[in-house]
Formats: C-alpha cells, sequence, structure tokens
C-alpha cells in the first residue's frame, strides 16, 4: 500500500480565486492510500519544493500528488524535488486544478468540487504507479544532411565547424540549390553567385564534411543517436576521384541537344555536362539516357578526349551505408506544374515563363548570357507584365494550385521589377497583385522603392487571362482601385509561380517517419517553441522543406537546426522517456495491429519460444516495443486487441482507476 | 431579420454560393468578357451580395449583360461562382410579377439569318421565369 501526501497549491490568487484549496485539502485526506495533505501558496517556489521534501521525511510517503497547475508547466519541476527528497520521479501525479479547473470556472463551489475530483483521480492514479527508470542509448557523433542547398550548407558547416562529422545527400550532380540558379537577391541586390558559391567550396574543403553529389537515401532505420542509413550513389559515369571538371568532354560530345535543367530547360547541354561553372563537386555527369555510347555503344568521344581517364561507362549505381546520430532534412521546394494554368498561355507562348526562369534569363551565366530577352525571338522586350499568386491562395487546390501564400513571390517580383527598370529604363513594367505582401527587415521599403524610385506600376487587380497573338501577348487584366478592366499588349509576361515542397519528400518522410502536413511540409515538433526539430527524435528540419521560406529565414533556421543537432551529439548517451508501450508476450497474439498504428514505427516482431502448459515448446510472433523509438504516444494500447500493449506510466489499469474515481 | 438579410440570405441560398470566400483579387473581372457592358463587376456582385448592398444589383441591367459563359467560375481562385451570384440576383428579379425579360412574343422579330436558334432558346430560357 502506498503511503500518499496531497499538496494543492494556491497559485496565489490564480487557483485559490474559485477554488478553496483548504477543502480540497481536506477532502482528499480521506482518499485511500492518502496519509498526508495539505495546501500552500506557490508549491513550485523554493519554500513550496522544501515543505514537500520535509513531509516526505517525516510521514514516509511514496508517492505524490501535486494540486496545481498543468503537469506542462511544472511536473518536471516536482519530479526533481521528489529525487531530492529521494522518491522516484515517476512517483508524482499532478492534478491540473488550474488550467483545466479555476481558469474555466467562475463559481468557488463548482470550481472546488472538480478541484477535489481531479485529486480523487489523481490520488487513485499513483496508488497504482510503480518506479520507472530511463532507458540508455549510445549517440553515434556523425550528422547527415539530406539536400544541399543553401538550408543544407549552412547546416552542414555549422555542425562541421563544432567538430563533427557530416555527409551532404544531394540528388542533383552539385550542391547549391535554388539559390545557385539566381541571379540577385532582395533585399540588398547582391549576387546570389557571390555569396553562394564561396559557402559552397568551404563545403568541399571541409575536412569534417563529405559530399555524396547525385545521390539519394535510400534507407533508414534505426532511431535517434542511432541511425543506420543505406545512401544509394548514382551511376555518373565518371570517376568522382579522377575527374579535373576540365570540361574537355563537355565541348566534344556530339549529343548537345538536350534540355538544360539548370537554365529551366531554355538552352540545351549536351550529354556529358556540369551543370555550371562553380559546380561542386566539379566532375561531369553522364545523362543516361542521351548518351549514345549507353545506349547503343556507339561513340565512346568522352572517354577518348579525357585526359585523366575518368570516364567509365561500366559504371554501376553503388550502395553505402553509414550510421548517424541526427538526420537533418534540407529537401527544399520546387516552382509547381503551369500546366493547369491554360488561362496564363504558359504552355502556348515561350514568352510566357514563370519567375525562376526569368533568373536565368537576366543571370550572367544563362542562356542569354545576362540579356533579357524574348525566348521566342530574341528581342528585347518593351512591355513586361508580371502576375503575383499565379497557383497561390488557391481555394482549388488539389487541381490547380495550392492553398497557402508562397511568401517568397512578392519579394522577388518586386525585386525582378526594379531590376528591370534600373537595367532598361524603356522598358514598361507592370506588376498585377493581389495583395503586397512584404513583412521583413527593409522589404516594404525595397518594394517602395520599386515603385517609387523605379517607376515600376503596381496594379491591384488580377490577371484573368492571356492570348498570344501575333508577335505580343493580349494580357486582359483587372485594374480594382480604378474599377476597370485593362488590356496590355505585352512583349513577355512573368508568372510568380507558387512553390511546393520536393516531390521525394513525401517518400523521404515514410523513410524517416517524420510527419508532413498536408501540403508536404514537413511539420515541426512545435510551430513556436521547437521550430526545427520535427516530431520524430534525431530528424530535424532546414530551409523550405518545412515551409517557404526566403534566403535571411532559410539561413537561420539552418543554423537553428545545426545547434539543436550539436546539442545532441554532445552527449554521450541519451536518456529514454521511461514513458513508453511494452507489450505482454504471453497476451500477444501477433496481429500486427500496433505495428500499423505506430507512427513512429517502433514496434517490431519477434519469433520466441514459448513453453507450453503440456511442456511442449511452440514458436510465436510476438510484438516487441523499441525503447529509443517509441515516443509513447499510447495509440499502440488502444490498437491492441488482446489488452497486450500497455503504457508504462499510463497503463491501462491505472486510467482505468482515475475514470472509476472520477465517476464515483 | 430585416429585409435586406433576407434577400441576402436568399441569394446565398438560391445560389448555393459563399460570397465570404471571395478574396477580392479581381480575377474574374480581369477574365469576363461582358466586363465593359456591365456596370458591376462579377468580383462586385461577390462583394456587394456579401455585404447585403443588393438592391443597385436588382436594378442593374448588368444581370442580363453576364454571358453566362462561366469563364469567372472556371478561374476563380477561392471557388466562388460570381456567375451563379449573378443567376441568383436575376432569378429574384424576373421571378417577381410581369418581370420576365422576354417573352413568347418577343422571340419571331428575333429570329433571323445569323442568330443562332440555340441563342435564342438559351436567352428565353435565362430571362422567363
Ligand atoms: C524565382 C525565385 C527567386 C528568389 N529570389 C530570392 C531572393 O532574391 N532572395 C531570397 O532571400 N530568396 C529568394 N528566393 C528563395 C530561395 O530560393 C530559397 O529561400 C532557398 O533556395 C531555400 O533553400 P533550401 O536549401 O531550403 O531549398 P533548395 O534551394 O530547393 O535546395 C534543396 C536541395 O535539396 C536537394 N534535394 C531535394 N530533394 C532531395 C532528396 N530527396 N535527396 C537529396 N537531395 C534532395 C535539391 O536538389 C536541392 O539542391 C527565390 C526563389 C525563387 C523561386
Ligand atoms: S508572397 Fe505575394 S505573390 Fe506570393 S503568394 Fe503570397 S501574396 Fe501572392
Ligand atoms: S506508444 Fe506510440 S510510439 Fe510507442 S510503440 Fe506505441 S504507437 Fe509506437
Ligand atoms: S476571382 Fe473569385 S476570389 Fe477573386 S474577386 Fe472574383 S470571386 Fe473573388
Ligand atoms: S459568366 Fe458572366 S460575369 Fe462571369 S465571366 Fe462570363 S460574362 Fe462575365
Amino acid at each position: 500500500m502506498q503511503r500518499i501526501g496531497v499538496f494543492v497549491c494556491w497559485c496565489g490568487s490564480n487557483i485559490a480565486g474559485t477554488v478553496d484549496v483548504k477543502a480540497v485539502a481536506e477532502a482528499l485526506k480521506s482518499e485511500p492510500g492518502v496519509v498526508y495533505s495539505t495546501d500552500y501558496q506557490y508549491m513550485c517556489s523554493q519554500a513550496g519544493q522544501d515543505l514537500i521534501v520535509q513531509a516526505v521525511k517525516d510521514n514516509n510517503l511514496t508517492g505524490l500528488v501535486i494540486c496545481s497547475c498543468s503537469p506542462r508547466m511544472h511536473e518536471a519541476t516536482f519530479r526533481k524535488t521528489a529525487a531530492t527528497a529521494g522518491l522516484n520521479p515517476y512517483m508524482v501525479e499532478i492534478a491540473n486544478i488550474r488550467e483545466q479547473c479555476s481558469w474555466v470556472h467562475k463559481e468557488m463551489p463548482i470550481g472546488t468540487e472538480k478541484a477535489i475530483i481531479l485529486g480523487k483521480a489523481a490520488v487513485a492514479k499513483v496508488n497504482l504507479n510503480t518506479p520507472l527508470t530511463p532507458g540508455e542509448s549510445p549517440v553515434t557523433k556523425r550528422a547527415l544532411v539530406i539536400g544541399g542547398g543553401i538550408a543544407g550548407i549552412q547546416t552542414a558547416l555549422d555542425i562541421a565547424d563544432a567538430g563533427f562529422p557530416v555527409d551532404i545527400v544531394e540528388t542533383k550532380p552539385t550542391i547549391g540549390g535554388k539559390m545557385a540558379q539566381l541571379d540577385k537577391t532582395f533585399p540588398t541586390l547582391d549576387c546570389a553567385a557571390c555569396i553562394l558559391t564561396p559557402k559552397m567550396v568551404d563545403v568541399a574543403q571541409h575536412e569534417k564534411i563529405r559530399i555524396f553529389s547525385y545521390s539519394e537515401v535510400a534507407e533508414v532505420k534505426g532511431f535517434v543517436g542511432n541511425f543506420d542509413v543505406t545512401i544509394k550513389k548514382k551511376a555518373r559515369f565518371v570517376d568522382e576521384t579522377k575527374c579535373t571538371g576540365c570540361g574537355d568532354c563537355v565541348d566534344k560530345c556530339p549529343m548537345k541537344k538536350n534540355p538544360n535543367e539548370f537554365n529551366m530547360g531554355m538552352d540545351n547541354r549536351p550529354a556529358i555536362y556540369i551543370p555550371f561553372a562553380q559546380a561542386v563537386p566539379k566532375v561531369a555527369t553522364i545523362d543516361a539516357g542521351a548518351c549514345t555510347m549507353l545506349k547503343k555503344g556507339k561513340c565512346g568521344l568522352c572517354s577518348k578526349v579525357c585526359g585523366a581517364g575518368a570516364i567509365d561507362y561500366t559504371q554501376k549505381d553503388e550502395f553505402i551505408s553509414e550510421k548517424y546520430g541526427a538526420i537533418v532534412v534540407a529537401t527544399g521546394f520546387n516552382v509547381i506544374s503551369m500546366d493547369k494554368f491554360d488561362e496564363y498561355a504558359y504552355n502556348q507562348s515561350k514568352d510566357v515563363i514563370t519567375s525562376l526562369e526569368f533568373e536565368r534569363l537576366t543571370n550572367a551565366a544563362g542562356p542569354t548570357a545576362g540579356k533579357l530577352l524574348r525566348p521566342s525571338d530574341g528581342k528585347h522586350p518593351h512591355k513586361i507584365v508580371f502576375v503575383q499568386c499565379v497557383g497561390s491562395r488557391c481555394e482549388n487546390c488539389a487541381e490547380k494550385g495550392k492553398e497557402y501564400c508562397s511568401k517568397i513571390c512578392c519579394m522577388y517580383t518586386a525585386k525582378h521589377a526594379m531590376l528591370t527598370r534600373d537595367k532598361y529604363p524603356d522598358t514598361d513594367v507592370t506588376v498585377f497583385y493581389i495583395d503586397v505582401r512584404t513583412p521583413g527587415k527593409n522589404f516594404d521599403e525595397f518594394y517602395r522603392r520599386a515603385v517609387e524610385e523605379f517607376g515600376v506600376k503596381y496594379v491591384k487587380g488580377m490577371v484573368g487571362k492571356i492570348v498570344p497573338e501575333g508577335e505580343v501577348l493580349k494580357v486582359q487584366a483587372s485594374d480594382l482601385i480604378n474599377n476597370k478592366q485593362m488590356h496590355i499588349d505585352a512583349d513577355l509576361v512573368v508568372l510568380a509561380a507558387a512553390i511546393e515542397p520536393d516531390k521525394s519528400a513525401r517518400p523521404l518522410a515514410t523513410m524517416l517517419t517524420a510527419s508532413m502536413d498536408t501540403n508536404d511540409f514537413f511539420t515541426e515538433a512545435h510551430p513556436k517553441l521547437r521550430p526545427v526539430e520535427s516530431p520524430t527524435a534525431g530528424v530535424f528540419l532546414s530551409g523550405a522543406c518545412q515551409g517557404p521560406k526566403d534566403i535571411p529565414e532559410t539561413v537561420s533556421q539552418a543554423g537553428a537546426a545545426a545547434s539543436k543537432v550539436i546539442g545532441l551529439l554532445c552527449k554521450d548517451k541519451l536518456l529514454g522517456n521511461p514513458c513508453i508501450a511494452g507489450s505482454n508476450e504471453l497476451m500477444c497474439n501477433g496481429c500486427s495491429s500496433c505495428e500499423r498504428v505506430c507512427p513512429y514505427g517502433a514496434i517490431t516482431y519477434l519469433d520466441k519460444e514459448f513453453r507450453m502448459p503440456d511442456r511442449t515448446t511452440k514458436i510465436r510472433r510476438v510484438a516487441s516495443v523499441n525503447p529509443a523509438v517509441c515516443q509513447g504516444c499510447g495509440a499502440c494500447t488502444v490498437a491492441c486487441p488482446s489488452g497486450a500493449m500497455d503504457l508504462r506510466g499510463f497503463a491501462n489499469d491505472q486510467i482505468m482507476a482515475e475514470v472509476d474515481a472520477i465517476c464515483k | 431579420m430585416n429585409k435586406k438579410d433576407l434577400l441576402r440570405e436568399e441569394i446565398i441560398r438560391r445560389s448555393g454560393v459563399n460570397p465570404k470566400k471571395c478574396m477580392k483579387c479581381g480575377k474574374c473581372s480581369g477574365t469576363c468578357p461582358a466586363y465593359e457592358e456591365m456596370e458591376f463587376h462579377p468580383h462586385q456582385f461577390a462583394s456587394m451580395i456579401d455585404s447585403g448592398d443588393i438592391e443597385p444589383l436588382i436594378a442593374s441591367e448588368s444581370v442580363y449583360k453576364c454571358l453566362s459563359c462561366f469563364a469567372c467560375v472556371e478561374r476563380c481562385p477561392r471557388g466562388v461562382e460570381p456567375a451563379k451570384l449573378i443567376e441568383a440576383v436575376r432569378l429574384s428579379v424576373i421571378r417577381e410579377k410581369g418581370a420576365n425579360r422576354m417573352t413568347a412574343n418577343d422571340v419571331p422579330a428575333m429570329v433571323d439569318e445569323e442568330t443562332p436558334q440555340q441563342l435564342l432558346v438559351s436567352a428565353f430560357r435565362k430571362y422567363t421565369k
């Protein structure tokens, strides 16, 4: 039988204002197991905690019920108090008589009655509490970063600078992500390459960082501190250790007409290519779908011209296994497809482009060497129309666009419009907007400069349709402020297309058992207080894979994710949460219900030998919970049809005892 | 409920449209081929019906100028369906006694070589209770 002490807190007038605390202490005195009951003004204060410790000593208490604020607030505090008093910290239960009682009731008698009931439930539970000890597991001191955009780059550099080895897995032949494709960047207009490429070089030269480019994560097993990851290095048919990046092969390759992904398909590249001059690693890659040597065994020119002997037509995909303590997801975003926006004629006219294509058109390393020329005829456009919110803020989302605001397009459209007017003052630039959303340091000032200094015309209204007619694009739009319909003959139209998470993010999330929202952005453990952690222990989030973000935000989040990873890798051992599930093997029938509901993949099955009453042995399949992975959510305990699965600290009989106490 | 609110409820019920979904982007009015003919434009129907300002719409010729092409319905990013609101207002007008816009007697005069029969049939349906 437990010897339980009850401690009712006033929380100043927070609780005592609507709950008669003395009456609560008095009423709980006669509950089974209770040998001591008292009240105090601030139980969490040093004096309050001392009072608890003293009471434990004086009364040989074995369990504590604290009637106070939410356990979210002070459960940890009172567990420490119990430990100080020599009790197991898990012999403490909190009855929340503030958030769930005094704050929601106005009348003293009602508040008091409810507080007594909540106190009785907690007493009933403590009667069944048993001491719990958290398990320990070791930590592999290496991190994996998935995605090598600016987010992944920054996270990797920060972790590596703290002394821990980091591997970056990047699916493209080079790291750099979308930022490498941008021209100048808002709000300060520094050139993207000038600030990004030095960081890429830092990554390449860092002794603690390995880059797996043209690679993907194939399998993830294990749990926080102990992930086992298989990385698939896709065959690039070039030996990375030999290739010097000289580009001789690229010049000689006869298969020159393949859409250049890096330039958004606006020009062509050969079958063997290096995406851009500052690529990291600067190693050629053969596009197997375009190379005649790989397809038909004819050609082999690149191998002949390569002085380093790096070309290897027999290369196969390679699988590498590595252990990691922490995983950072930094898979970024893509621009959505414009195929369904017939009204904007994207597929009918080459002169209707997305903003990312516009970046390439104005980039000195782009298809036009930085000259703003129409894709259709190479002429300089004199009338440009920008359309914001294309596919963003769309309620009919599933088929066409996205329900959210893509966040970055207002600012980059202002940037594009401003830069165009700056470089080509003879160009007429009109931006159609629903709202201009520019919260951020120096952001609104930036947009206003586009209007006031650079003469960009901002029209509140939306483009309804675009019809290509001869050389021009007939743009029909509304001007809501002047209450008229506008008709513009434009030379070029730029669509600020919505952004969405990379398509590979969903299968990756499944592999990591990390959760996503309905838009496939990774969800954070807490939207405000734990923004860079996924709810899955050991998995962290960096950059636009978690939600639309510009570069300043991406970099800050990347650093934050790194600091969380460093905090984890600094530990030698991890203390688990002891309130985890466990199956009673005698009752488990191996039905797999629990495995199916466990959101963290904590449950596996073992074939175990059991001795039967008739002395024979029988092999049965039983559930086994990995204590390091289980987060104690309890989903399995409700799913289990045979009542075999139970949650320590929240056992079925404890919950029933609480319910009984409440209903009594 | 006062008369104004009743009318608003009626239009919303009849059209099955929730004008609160409108984010006032103006894409409907940007796309509307009958814009110049209309005194009130599709986005204004959404916004004025929402605020209960329906009398001016009823009194306006706009309800007959809408071509019911449904371009606004097709392109509205929020699924508001402005043409259905216009339709609902038009019905409020023509359902009144003697308020038919067209009668069968008007039709013969309109028949000529150019005008497709289908157009007259639709117009007759649309403008008559
Ligand atoms: C047109 C345009 C203009 C912009 N202009 C500006 C600007 O001026 N200023 C500004 O601050 N921001 C700007 N941005 C926003 C900026 O591009 C983003 O903030 C930034 O790129 C986000 O970085 P990221 O690393 O999270 O994502 P990304 O840049 O998308 O990088 C993600 C990386 O992960 C890789 N990857 C994806 N999936 C996997 C996988 N499964 N396995 C391995 N690797 C994977 C991708 O190949 C990519 O390299 C602009 C964006 C656009 C579209
Ligand atoms: S950032 Fe601006 S352009 Fe982009 S979706 Fe949001 S409001 Fe529209
Ligand atoms: S309690 Fe939750 S996390 Fe733990 S094994 Fe059960 S379902 Fe998985
Ligand atoms: S297109 Fe839809 S959301 Fe936009 S103004 Fe018209 S009705 Fe409102
Ligand atoms: S249905 Fe009517 S309001 Fe809508 S676009 Fe067509 S003509 Fe204009």
